[in-house]
């Protein structure tokens, strides 16, 4: 396979697979924008965990653990989306941890009231379901499978923001000043979240072109401002922006766009908190680092199956590197385990640990095999046609292809 | 003996503390696995304590629920043993406070779960198996920082050194009428539980010697009110507001 099947996929809206040929610009395209996705769903944690103590209700205080969690969750699922297309996962932190790579500039600023957290759900989270459902469309299969599981995780995160938002707004005067005060702080960082305008973005045209992404920043801008406005309407707040309006003619709202020299600004790191996201991100991953080795350590005294850490250690510089797990869960009785995704772990008792914990929390299975991703063998793509045309006519294989006599019976 | 109210308050603070110290690991666990993974045995505690608490509300008939039992109590009100409120420490110091605390609370929940007294026994029932899984996770965790590197082993032995003298107030006589469990029964099993655990992971078990005490009746360590403070400020400051 070569750049002409490539583009032929590309243009019949087929899917690219983990292990097709793609040109080196598609892949590293690809790298980008989805470690920058995972960061963000790890670095967003941080805003929000910093309520999860203080939460008003118990009701509030499990499901704001429930949707942190589901953060973590999403980025190892974009994390090991990355590791097919042979990024690791630990050299995608060290890129983040050292600035390298960026993620999303809204989470470089406080959230100063409950309300905040109601209105980074509903503005913020609202920004990347518009952006992640018309992503699950991308041409990488892998990609677009992962996102389609977070778009179904995510709809919740919107959902229980408004939600939020929406007890307060039938609440005391303060819950409804601290409502309004919230949504003003929080809708320029969401409009900010498309990004530049398609005008001065940097990767937009090859990104559409290999359609890794589906729709222009300003059209899902669009998108997300006319999808405000009647839910602002529903929680009686006033959306921060004077230009705001109806125009009948577009068939959509007016409306000032980001300062796009502050999201600059923000993204190269000078907006409020990026400093201490960064050192609380970084903080967390030296201090776990002991615990990662000791778990490394175990596994090669207790060597015997394949797969584990010792084994792995062997061919990686870094001992306290986890080795992948592939997971296969079966969702019911009476069906066939589906591979659900992968995840790090350093032998096979953690990796059933966190398999049950990731890819069966919304009761998802009743049963789990976690594979080491190294003693999976896969075909090769360039042996498909060898290997699967052959199949094709054959017909006499298929009970159709013999048609029984008229009026013969329970053949 | 104690009222089976108070009794629901002591199984409901003990989840609800846990809950509280679990989830200040979010945004800070060693490895994003263990994001998803200490999560999850928070919301398991947290579930745990909105049914006792809940119930006990109701049982209370005081028009109290779960919230202001949780946001409206002050220190001494609260029933939960001084285990629950030790600081996290440490991953290992938080993987013997989960340890410790699981292994008990799974025999406990799991004879509970036989008594006649259906509500408590349906709840009980429920959290028998969160807390069966805590157990093997907390294990299996144990082993690894115990039987690792030479520092993980030493941070493994020093956690389970300090929060042991905690671990015997869990069998300290406590009990209501419609449980009819003398706790001290408990210990044994617990102890064969945890001493395997122990074993595995290359750590003896420690000495028994000074015993934390006094949770039950509203008597607690210095750390309960600074977590408690926090806990309920939004809550306190916007009295009779709903959420």
């Amino acid at each position: 396979m070569g750049i002409s099947a490539f583009d032929a996929l590309i243009a019949a809206d087929q899917k690219i697979e983990q292990k097709d040929w793609m040109p080196d610009g598609y892949r590293a395209s690809l790298i980008r924008q989805i470690a920058q996705h995972a960061h963000s769903e790890i670095m967003g944690m941080q805003p929000e965990a910093a309520w999860i103590s203080r939460a008003p209700s118990l009701a509030r205080k499990a499901v704001l653990i429930a949707k942190v969690q589901d953060e973590a969750g999403h980025g190892l699922y974009l994390y090991a989306v990355a590791e097919t297309l042979g990024a690791r996962r630990e050299d995608l932190l060290d890129a983040l941890h050292e600035g390298r790579q960026k993620y999303l500039s809204f989470i470089n600023y406080p959230t100063l009231t409950w309300a905040d957290v109601g209105a980074l759900a509903w503005l913020t989270d609202g920004a990347a379901v518009v952006n992640q459902v018309s992503l699950c469309r991308t041409s990488f299969g892998p990609y677009a499978r992962a996102l389609v599981r977070i778009c179904r995780e995510e709809s919740f995160h919107h959902r229980q923001g408004f939600d939020l938002l929406h007890t307060l707004s039938r609440g005391t005067p303060e819950q409804r000043q601290s409502l309004q005060e919230a949504v003003d702080r929080w809708w320029q960082p969401a409009l900010a979240m498309f990004g530049p305008p398609d005008s001065k973005s940097t990767h937009s045209a090859a990104s559409m072109a290999w359609r890794i992404k589906r729709a222009s920043n300003d059209e899902l801008r669009q998108r997300f401002v006319d999808l405000c406005v009647p839910q602002a309407k529903a929680l009686g707040v006033r959306l921060p922006d004077p230009a705001l309006r109806w125009n009948a003619e577009r068939g959509h709202h007016d409306f000032t766009p980001p300062d796009y020299d502050e999201l600059m600004r923000v993204v190269a790191g000078h907006g409020p908190r990026n400093r201490q996201r960064l050192a609380h991100r970084r903080r967390a991953h030296e201090e776990g680092a002991w615990v990662r080795e000791a778990a490394a350590a175990h596994a090669a005294k207790h060597a015997a199956a394949p797969g584990t850490a010792a084994q792995h250690a062997s061919a990686q510089e870094d001992a306290a590197e986890w080795p992948l797990w592939e997971v296969f869960v079966r969702p019911r009785r009476g069906v066939s385990h589906v591979h659900a995704g992968s995840l790090q772990a350093p032998d096979a008792t953690v990796a059933m640990h966190s398999a049950r914990d990731l890819y069966t929390r919304r009761e998802e299975g009743v049963s789990l095999w976690v594979v080491p991703s190294r003693s999976m063998a896969a075909s090769d793509p360039e042996h498909k046609d060898a290997y699967f045309e052959p199949a094709a006519g054959k017909p006499y294989r298929h009970a159709s292809f013999y048609p029984p006599p008229e009026g013969v019976e329970g053949l | 003996m104690t009222s089976l109210f108070d009794y629901l308050l002591g199984l409901g603070d003990d989840a609800l503390v846990a809950a509280q110290r679990t989830a200040e690991w979010c945004a800070r666990a060693p490895q994003l696995e263990e994001e998803v993974a200490l999560a999850n045995v928070a919301l398991d505690q947290l579930g745990q304590a909105r049914a006792f608490l809940g119930y006990a509300g109701e049982l209370e008939g005081a028009g109290r629920d779960e919230d202001a039992l949780a946001f409206l109590r002050d220190e001494a009100g609260f029933r939960n043993a001084q285990l629950v409120e030790l600081p996290n420490g440490d991953f290992g110091t938080t993987v013997a406070k989960t340890l410790f605390l699981a292994a008990y609370q799974k025999l406990l929940f799991s004879r509970l779960a036989r008594t006649a007294e259906p509500r408590l026994a349906g709840i009980a029932a429920k959290a028998a198996k969160e807390s069966a899984f805590h157990v093997s996770y907390a294990s299996a965790w144990t082993i690894r920082l115990g039987d690792g590197t030479p520092l993980s082993h030493r941070r493994m032995r020093d956690a389970v050194e300090e929060v042991w003298p905690y671990t015997h107030e869990l069998f300290e006589p406590w009990t209501a009428p419609e449980a009819g469990l003398d706790p001290a029964t408990l210990r044994e099993p617990w102890l064969r539980v945890v001493e395997k655990v122990l074993g595995e992971a290359t750590l003896s078990r420690p000495q028994d010697g000074w015993a934390a005490t006094g949770g039950r009746h509203g008597r607690h360590t210095e750390w309960l009110g600074p977590l408690l403070a926090e806990m309920q400020s939004v809550h306190r400051a916007h009295a009779g507001a709903r959420w």
